[in-house]
């Protein structure tokens, strides 16, 4: 018995540092020759760990994700979390004009609205019509055959030119007089990184905070209001998924100039209509969900959601999906992994003082049972 | 894993790691907080790389407040050597170069900490940063935020007073045991960290300036020097901080230092009795040395 | 007699609102939803004057916007335009005019409510005389002990068990949810009290009880109220006067003796007829 209970703090987080990176490295201790893992092969090997990093760190820099993956061991929360905060260090020094998504180059396109849309359904890459069957042979796949399959792929490939836009599904719709009239085009988007949230928030703060939010997150407050706690009952009108350009003014002209792309996966439902208030036609609803690289599952949970928030901005939450404060304080990774987390540390302090608390109670309340 | 590695592989960070507009932007956040006491003044919380509840909050007044002239302590759970103090403290070392750290509170200008405050009297030349994991003493009776900032401004804590009736009915205690709501220059109630009950007086008054804040709900708030901090309690059951009483109504004392007029620890031994020692680990040094310079005297 | 309140010109709309909404809702149009825009009138141009120790009766059918009334001028809603002044003791408060702060102070210090639906009047997760401390707390009272007896004392007037003083409301039958919710109103002894509804569906011996139970507490302290109801029952024993509302609108005004006697609207000539 010392008082050394607390010492020694500094040798033992370099300690449980270094143990970290011994496992990370633990590897090159075996006979046949280990590569440590590439941050190219995590970035095309991995892409789906990487759009979500990138997704969820709120910062399209697939490298250095990459990178975060593999110091994190793999572990997303924890990737997104240093590239969150790696973003924190730097200023920020532009913000670019709102993006025209349909001026997309697209890798996938689809809609489950209608049969045949203008500019034709893309299925693209998606494992949604494979078979879930472990693929034996990926097991020890050779340098020869890893690099026959692309080339065969690429080969067989039939050289099409694709548009360079593709009409929205919803433009349609519109024209049509199914959906209202686009508004609030002239209001300057909430800055989420700049500005606090308080409540009541507009639609483009809910909007950005969920395009951050983590997958897991979004997905189960989403599937909360598709299993019943909820009514959206979405139609995917829309769900494409490409490379956005990105514009900026030119410095000297002021020209809106293209400055490179991001990867986006971008998802429109439509919902059951609605009367309007105004006495005017019924129309249907609609719930927006975008977010940086390929991640299809966030971007329909982020569309659905939408649609329930606007509900509850508008009659007042009627489930969790539609609280506003509800969903949007509790899908951030880096917030809730952070604060689960902080449980494992030292809380001697307040335990110290809740004992008090209970033993003076029990002491009032007779003998303790 | 340790994101230091990053940053001394000489990926130049800039002083205080933050961006000049983030810590502009959070000075500007405490001045609101200094001139409305209490209030909590809503921010837009940076992502820092130590985890949300782990001390972000304080973490980023400390970073935007600190110069090199600033002689800093950091402390968790009373003491300079906790993990989660020597983590913090690195992180400021390694992004704050010039910036000289000590563990004597008698020394330091700038102390941010988690849980506790320091036993020895502050003075008007130091800073005290809380952190802060919920700042908001209504949740515990309104889960809304929208509908606590109303609460907070017309100064409506009845719901959180009959919480404190409703304890006394059924245990004939208040059973708060840190994180005690106070009432800071009678109007805004606070939470004013999970300082045990014992440390809560010390905000009174206080020479210090002490600020808080919550990295993860993104609030930052004040008590400003020599102001009023009145723990919530009924003029008849009154505030009571911890009761460090023996069985036959002694005062324990530290085991290490012989102090009995601080907050104690509680050790388990393994023969199952109980020792207790200053939670302060700087004023636990401080009174031994200041035995053995007594000692040391000739009579 | 001292006027304690006087409201003039009350209005209340929901919905945008037209031009149209005025002419075309009320009791000549039958109907309070205007068929233009949609909105519903639920009360317009309501004025009446109430004296210090009074009883005043509203009485009219359900969507007669008699509710909506008491609870404009209780701050649960704001109206959409007219005044009401509050005569306390030396000060007038013009309630429209007031913040939300001065407001919330009035009705915890100077005014009582008292729900149909005791959901809104308690709250269910405190316990009786939790609720009432709420309101004692609200008013600035801080001494437990003086609180827990000034809770059971009005317990004790509102006939509610004094053993059940520390149980929740919702293990209470409906009789005794609105016993705890007068003790509730009368905490601060406020001079103004709103009672909404406050027998609609209780048993015909339990509303003699409770109707009894408000009587006696006006000869005690004096209170003038705000009586709303559909029931000319409640109206005639225990108002003075009273007005009568159809779609939003007053229709009769006066003493309730003369009223029942002798109504003069057609309305009121019906709805007196059948409840004899």
């Amino acid at each position: 018995m010392s008082y050394v209970a607390i010492k020694g703090g500094g040798r033992a987080i370099a300690g449980a540092a270094a143990v970290t990176e011994f496992l990370r490295t633990e590897e090159g201790l075996s006979e046949t020759l280990a590569e440590p893992l590439g941050i190219d092969a995590i970035l095309h090997q991995l892409r789906h760990l990487v759009d979500r990093v990138v997704s969820e760190g709120g910062v399209y820099h697939p490298k250095f994700a990459a990178l975060a993956i593999k110091q994190s061991l793999g572990d997303t929360l924890e990737a997104a979390f240093a590239l969150r905060a790696w973003r924190s260090t730097r200023p920020r020094l532009l913000a670019t004009p709102p993006l025209d998504t349909s001026r997309m180059r697209l890798i996938r396109r689809i809609s489950s609205a209608f049969k045949e849309i203008p500019g034709g359904q893309m299925l693209g890459p998606t494992p949604d019509y494979a078979l879930r069957l472990l693929r034996m042979e990926l097991m020890d796949e050779s340098p020869d055959a890893f690099r026959a399959v692309a080339r065969a792929w690429l080969d067989s490939c039939p050289e099409a030119r694709l548009p360079d836009s593709f009409p929205k599904v919803l433009d349609a719709l519109r024209a049509e007089g199914l959906l209202p009239p686009v508004t609030g085009r002239t209001q300057a988007a909430f800055d989420i990184t700049r500005e606090p949230l308080v409540f009541p928030v507009p639609r483009s703060a809910a909007l950005a905070t969920m395009a951050r939010a983590e997958t897991g997150s979004l997905l189960a407050v989403a599937y909360s209001n598709m299993r019943g706690y909820g009514d959206v009952h979405p139609t995917v009108a829309e769900l494409r998924v490409g490379y956005l350009p990105v514009m900026l003014p030119h410095p000297i002209t002021g020209e809106p100039t293209e400055v490179g792309e991001v990867l986006v996966t971008e998802c429109e439902v439509v919902a059951m209509y609605e009367a309007d208030d105004a006495g005017g036609k019924p129309m249907f609803t609609i719930g927006y969900g975008a977010c940086f690289g390929h991640n299809e599952v966030k971007a329909i949970s982020m569309a659905i959601l939408d649609r329930a928030l606007q509900k509850g901005m508008k009659d007042g939450p009627g489930n969790p999906s539609e609280d506003p404060e509800f969903v949007l304080l509790h899908v951030d990774g880096v917030d809730s992994m952070g604060f689960a987390s902080h449980y494992k540390m030292p809380h001697y302090v307040t335990f110290q003082s809740d004992l008090d608390r209970l033993r003076t109670t029990q002491q009032k309340s007779g003998e303790p049972a | 894993m340790n994101a230091f590695s990053h940053a001394q592989s000489g990926n130049a960070y800039n002083f205080g790691f933050l961006d000049e507009y983030a810590k502009k932007e959070v000075r500007r956040a405490i001045l609101k907080a200094i001139a409305i006491p209490g209030y909590q003044v809503p921010y837009a919380s940076r992502e820092m790389p130590m985890g949300r509840g782990f001390g972000t909050g304080g973490l980023q007044l400390t970073l935007s407040l600190i110069g090199p002239e600033e002689i800093l302590k950091v402390i968790d759970q009373g003491s300079d050597d906790s993990v989660n103090a020597v983590n913090l403290r690195h992180f400021i070392e390694m992004t704050c170069p010039g910036v000289s750290t000590t563990t004597k509170t008698t020394e330091c200008t700038l102390i941010q900490s988690r849980h506790r405050i320091p036993e020895l009297p502050l003075t008007s030349n130091q800073i005290v940063v809380l952190q802060v994991p919920y700042p908001d003493p209504l949740v515990v009776v309104e889960p809304s935020e929208d509908k606590r900032k109303t609460m907070h401004g017309e100064a409506d804590y009845s719901r959180l007073l009959v919480k404190l009736y409703e304890d006394i009915v059924k245990f004939d205690e208040i059973t708060i045991s840190h994180r005690y709501p106070t009432r800071i220059n009678g109007h805004y109630v606070i939470d004013p960290s999970p300082i045990p009950r014992w440390d809560v007086p010390k905000l009174n008054a206080s020479a210090a300036l002490i600020l808080f804040g919550a990295g993860r709900e993104k609030k930052i708030y004040a008590v400003p020097p020599h102001t009023k901090a009145e723990p919530l309690a009924f003029s008849d059951v009154p505030f009571r901080v911890e009761d460090f009483r023996d069985e036959h109504g002694h005062r324990r004392a530290c085991t290490r230092c012989g102090c009995t007029d601080s907050f104690l620890d509680e050790f388990a031994a393994d023969s199952g009795s109980k020792t207790y020692q200053c939670s302060d680990s700087d004023w636990c040094d401080e009174q031994m040395l200041l035995a053995r310079q007594t000692e040391g005297e000739p009579a | 007699m001292n006027k304690i309140l006087e409201v003039r010109n009350l209005s209340k709309i929901y919905g945008p609102g037209c031009p149209l909404c005025l002419e075309s809702t009320g009791p000549e149009a039958d109907t309070n939803l205007c068929p233009h825009c949609g909105s519903v009138v639920a009360i317009h141009d309501v004025s009446f004057d109430l004296f210090e120790g009074e009883i005043l009766g509203v009485m009219g059918e359900s969507g007669s916007g008699k509710s909506t009334v008491v609870k404009n001028l209780y701050f649960d809603q704001a109206p959409s335009s007219g005044e009401a002044i509050f005569y306390d003791r030396d000060k007038q408060h013009d309630l429209f005019a007031l913040n939300a702060a001065q407001q919330r102070w009035l009705r915890n210090h100077r005014f009582g409510m008292v729900y149909q639906n005791p959901h809104l009047g308690l709250n269910f997760n405190i316990s009786a005389g939790g609720n009432i401390a709420e309101r004692l707390l609200m008013s600035d009272l801080m001494d437990y002990g003086a609180i827990r007896e000034r809770a059971k004392a009005l317990l004790a007037r509102t006939e509610v068990l004094l053993s059940r003083v520390d149980d929740l409301p919702k293990n209470f039958s409906g009789g005794m949810q609105q016993r705890v919710q007068i003790a509730k109103a009368l905490a601060t002894q406020p001079p103004l009290l709103f009672l909404d509804e406050v027998t609609t569906g209780l048993d015909l011996s339990v509303q003699a009880r409770i109707l009894d139970l408000i009587l006696e507490i006006q000869q005690e302290l004096k209170t003038a109220m705000v009586v709303v109801t559909h029931d000319l029952g409640v109206i005639r024993l225990l108002t003075g006067r009273a007005i009568v509302m159809k779609y939003g609108r007053v229709i009769e005004a006066g003493l309730t003796d003369q009223i029942l006697e002798d109504p003069q609207h057609a309305y009121t000539q019906r709805l007196v007829a059948s409840a004899l």
